[in-house]
């Protein structure tokens, strides 16, 4: 009897229909439900910046209070309607922020691409963790959930929704809003939060222990190192977070007073936990897009990585000191000279770091073969755009010029740059790349194309105008501009009507590729992709390396 | 579509050498502006020279990698160069790139410095100003004279000829030209953020907390600056107004201010302004040095 058991325990007993998701424990099958997910997350978070766009079209208010209207059903008056606007749009500006960052950037890079191919680059069956894997993902569904319920209940008195920007800044998200919906807000961060832990602990026991034989970490694949950077700035730098907001959750409910000044807290605590948390979140945004556009560079420049090594720890030196510079984000808060002074210093390191990245991957396609396959594209848009966003960002470091810009669309501008137009173009490309790997089918690369440019175009009218409104003054999360301001807006607007044009053809792109079913073959990009994903089958096997490879 | 293409219009003649359609204007921003505002104050200045300089800095260093890029792009693409090379290493180019941008950095830094402690180290105040945030509206008081009063928006049925929608104010901060004022600033409720982009000051509004910043107007006119800290749903809706004039007229503004309430006062130094031509000194602005 035991014997029968073990053999058919050797039989492949895989789950189908609704219980191969559910109870699913398969690294491949969950990665694609981070991808899926992040696409829905990434939908919904861009139609609310599609709405804002539209309201700030042009000066006065566009289409808040008939937004409004349709879904509170709030407007008996066209006075109420347009208080009830003013503070749907802010509940816009702080969904729209935490939907794209924690419920579409990270389940993206880190969930989906990070399941998928960081056991198939090392050469590991599965993750270390399968069950963990899979309440990691499904932590996050109910977490989406919470925070859209968040939309519909009362938060400051007489509205719905909460308000605050994505920072929950204190008074605000305590005293200034009793309601509970900043309640629904924080639990749904708390989830989330628990997810990207849980998943952290197995992307490090991973890489640390299921490595084929031969992989050293010195011939691990950079998106590989840019997952176990990652990881460890989520594992250190979300439990400040979650420490912060049930702080916040005790000063809302249980009359504690850690941000409360008449009780001798300090809102100003709150700000230097949460930035120490989401200074590095801002690095795990955009950490997994270096290592996904160092393995588009290197296969389409058919050249290995220029400076693996210097690559390597460039990331690990930025990963160090993204934990030591959160105070830039809080220059005008302040604090004492000296203070600002150190941070500017620290701030403006990290540059150091982030340029060797873009001159190595500059140098990996110096002398290389260079083809122009859709990946490539976005990878090379993604090098550009970065370095326009990066050197912004030096000029924010700055404590003396952020005095100007802090809380303009400078800021907006900037980071969008960087995340928008850098962490959202490594995931195009990583898409792009991997889609056949993934599915097993190719896609239509001139729609993809098409993809590329249209939105190359439509992000780049949308976020460079914003650099002239916020060096003019234009303060951010405004519903409403002095008229002035109406030309650059107008500009900005189009071009984000233009960006979502886009994403219709990205997901017209999708939809082609399944039905057209081309087979793309094992390794559709040649020789030089040479990562052992490429040796597998596409799709790859249900279980794959039950021999593990050995890397010489 | 019909203003879009205004719009490109309005663009190609301010690039073909319309300078009035992009100059920053002083006291508040104009269309099409593309860079900061017109500087009034020392710490303006100097943040001003001080972006340009990095602006072009900047500019400079994606044009390289753009023009890297484009390089790689037309000489290393699989038609011109079939064979691909296998260099992955070169120590003098990745010392090159790490150490020179350590030296920009540090080229970067100097003037940094200077102008953070040039903001931050106080000068001894001849004035002082406390701005007090509110949900949704800024509170003055001027502790050395007894004087208080509410800011709030202008409606747009409340505006003079001129005043922009958004900015303008019922009442203004009065300040004398060439004084050093120290603000005093701190919210009742939430957070707020005081700034008026003509003089390079911001500053958070946080409730239990005085913070300080200082600015030296040298220009007489009128400055607008708006909340810079999301505080609520009519966060876009508590502009701030500063009057810069000379010491006669806010000596006069003071006095009536003092006796017959802010309100008397400012109908009589917009009279004073009025009779020298002074009342609508926004956008165009004179110096008084």
């Amino acid at each position: 009897m035991a014997h029968a058991t073990a053999a058919h325990d050797d039989h492949e007993h895989n789950p189908t229909g609704w219980r191969r998701y559910v109870y699913s424990t398969n690294h491949k099958d969950i990665g694609t439900m981070y991808l899926w997910f992040a696409i829905f997350s990434g939908l919904v978070g861009g139609f609310m910046s599609i709405m804002m766009r539209w309201e700030l079209m042009e000066p006065g208010i566009q289409i808040f209070h008939g937004l409004a209207h349709m879904v509170y059903g709030i407007g008996d008056t066209s006075a109420d309607a347009i208080d009830a606007g003013k503070n749907m749009f802010n509940v816009f500006v702080t969904a729209h922020g935490l939907l794209m960052i924690f419920f579409m950037v990270m389940p993206a890079m880190i969930g989906g691409f990070g399941n998928w191919f960081v056991p198939l680059m090392i050469g590991a069956p599965d993750m270390a963790f399968p069950r963990m894997n899979n309440i990691s993902f499904w932590l996050l569904p109910p977490a989406l959930i919470l925070l859209v319920l968040s939309m519909f209940v009362e938060g400051s008195s007489g509205t719905f929704g909460v308000g605050g920007g994505w920072t929950l800044y204190p008074p605000y998200s305590t005293t200034g809003q009793p309601g509970p919906a900043v309640d629904f807000a924080i639990l749904s961060m708390h989830l989330a939060g628990a997810s990207s832990i849980l998943g952290a602990i197995n992307f490090i026991t991973t890489i640390f222990n299921m490595r084929a034989p031969g992989m050293t970490l010195h011939k691990m694949p950079l998106f590989v190192w840019s997952v176990l950077v990652t990881v460890f700035l989520l594992l250190l730098s979300l439990p400040v977070f979650a420490g912060a907001i049930t702080m916040l959750l005790t000063d809302r409910n249980f009359g504690t007073s850690f941000f409360r000044p008449e009780g001798g807290g300090d809102p100003i605590l709150y700000q230097h936990l949460f930035w120490f948390f989401a200074h590095p979140e801002v690095y795990i945004l955009i950490l997994p897009g270096f290592g996904i556009v160092s393995q588009i560079i290197s296969t389409f420049s058919k050249k290995p990585v220029f400076g693996y090594l210097g690559m390597a720890y460039a990331m690990v030196a930025i990963g160090l000191v993204g934990f030591i510079v959160w105070a830039h984000h809080m220059y005008t808060v302040g604090m004492a000279v000296d203070t600002q002074a150190y941070f500017v210093a620290a701030t403006m390191v990290i540059a150091v770091p982030t340029g060797v990245k873009i001159f190595s991957w500059i140098a990996t396609m110096w002398g290389g073969s260079i083809e122009f396959r859709t990946p490539m594209l976005w990878a090379i848009g993604f090098i550009f755009l970065f370095t326009v966003g990066g050197v912004t960002g030096v000029v924010l470091a700055n404590a003396g010029v952020d005095r100007s810009l802090h809380d303009t669309y400078y800021v907006v501008a900037h980071f969008h740059y960087v995340l928008s137009l850098g962490a959202v173009f490594s995931i195009f490309g990583g898409w792009y790349y991997w889609f056949p790997k993934m599915f097993g089918y190719m896609y239509n690369p001139t729609l993809a194309r098409a993809h590329f440019w249209i939105q190359f175009i439509g992000v780049n009218l949308l976020f460079f105008p914003q650099h002239f409104l916020g060096l003019a003054g234009m303060p951010r999360r405004y519903i409403d501009y002095p008229d002035v301001f109406s030309g650059w807006n107008y500009v900005s607007s189009w071009g984000s009507y233009i960006s979502a044009f886009s994403i219709l053809i990205f997901l017209w792109c999708i939809v082609e590729a399944f039905m057209k079913k081309r087979v793309a073959g094992d390794n559709p990009w040649g020789e030089s992709a040479t990562t052992l994903e490429w040796t597998l089958s596409s799709p790859p096997p249900f279980h794959q390396f039950s021999t593990l490879p050995v890397i010489r | 579509m019909r203003k879009l293409f205004a719009s490109l219009t309005v663009m190609g003649a301010a690039l073909s050498g319309a300078p009035a359609a992009i100059a920053a204007g002083l006291g508040q921003p104009v269309e099409w502006q593309m860079n900061l505002q017109q500087a009034a104050s020392p710490v303006m200045t100097f943040i001003t020279s001080f972006h340009n300089g990095l602006l072009i800095l900047i500019t400079i260093i994606c044009l390289f990698v753009l023009g890297l890029l484009i390089w790689v792009c037309v000489r290393y693409n699989a038609n011109s160069n079939p064979v691909p090379s296998r260099t992955t290493h070169n120590t003098l180019v990745e010392v090159v790139w790490t150490v020179v941008p350590i030296l920009i950095l540090i080229g970067i830094a100097i003037p940094s410095f200077r102008l953070l402690y040039f903001q931050r180290d106080f000068p001894a105040a001849e004035m002082t100003v406390k701005a007090i945030g509110n949900q949704w509206f800024w509170s003055y008081e001027y502790p050395e004279h007894d004087v208080s009063f509410d800011q709030y928006l202008k409606s747009r049925n409340e505006l003079k000829d001129g005043e922009p929608y958004l900015l303008a104010t019922d009442t203004e901060v009065v300040v004398p030209v060439n004084k050093v004022v120290r603000v005093i600033v701190t919210a009742n409720d939430v957070l707020h953020a005081w700034t008026i982009p003509s003089f390079g000051s911001k500053i958070d509004a946080v409730p239990g907390r005085l913070n300080e910043t200082w600015f030296k107007a040298e220009k007489e006119g009128i400055f607008y600056g708006q909340c810079s800290e999301l505080c609520g749903k009519d966060h876009a809706y508590m502009p701030i107004t500063v009057r810069v004039v000379s010491d006669d007229e806010y000596t006069a503004w003071l006095e009536k201010a003092k006796t017959a309430g802010v309100e008397q006062a400012q109908e009589h130094l917009a009279a004073i302004l009025k009779t020298k031509g002074k009342l609508a000194l926004g956008a165009a602005g004179t110096s008084s040095n």
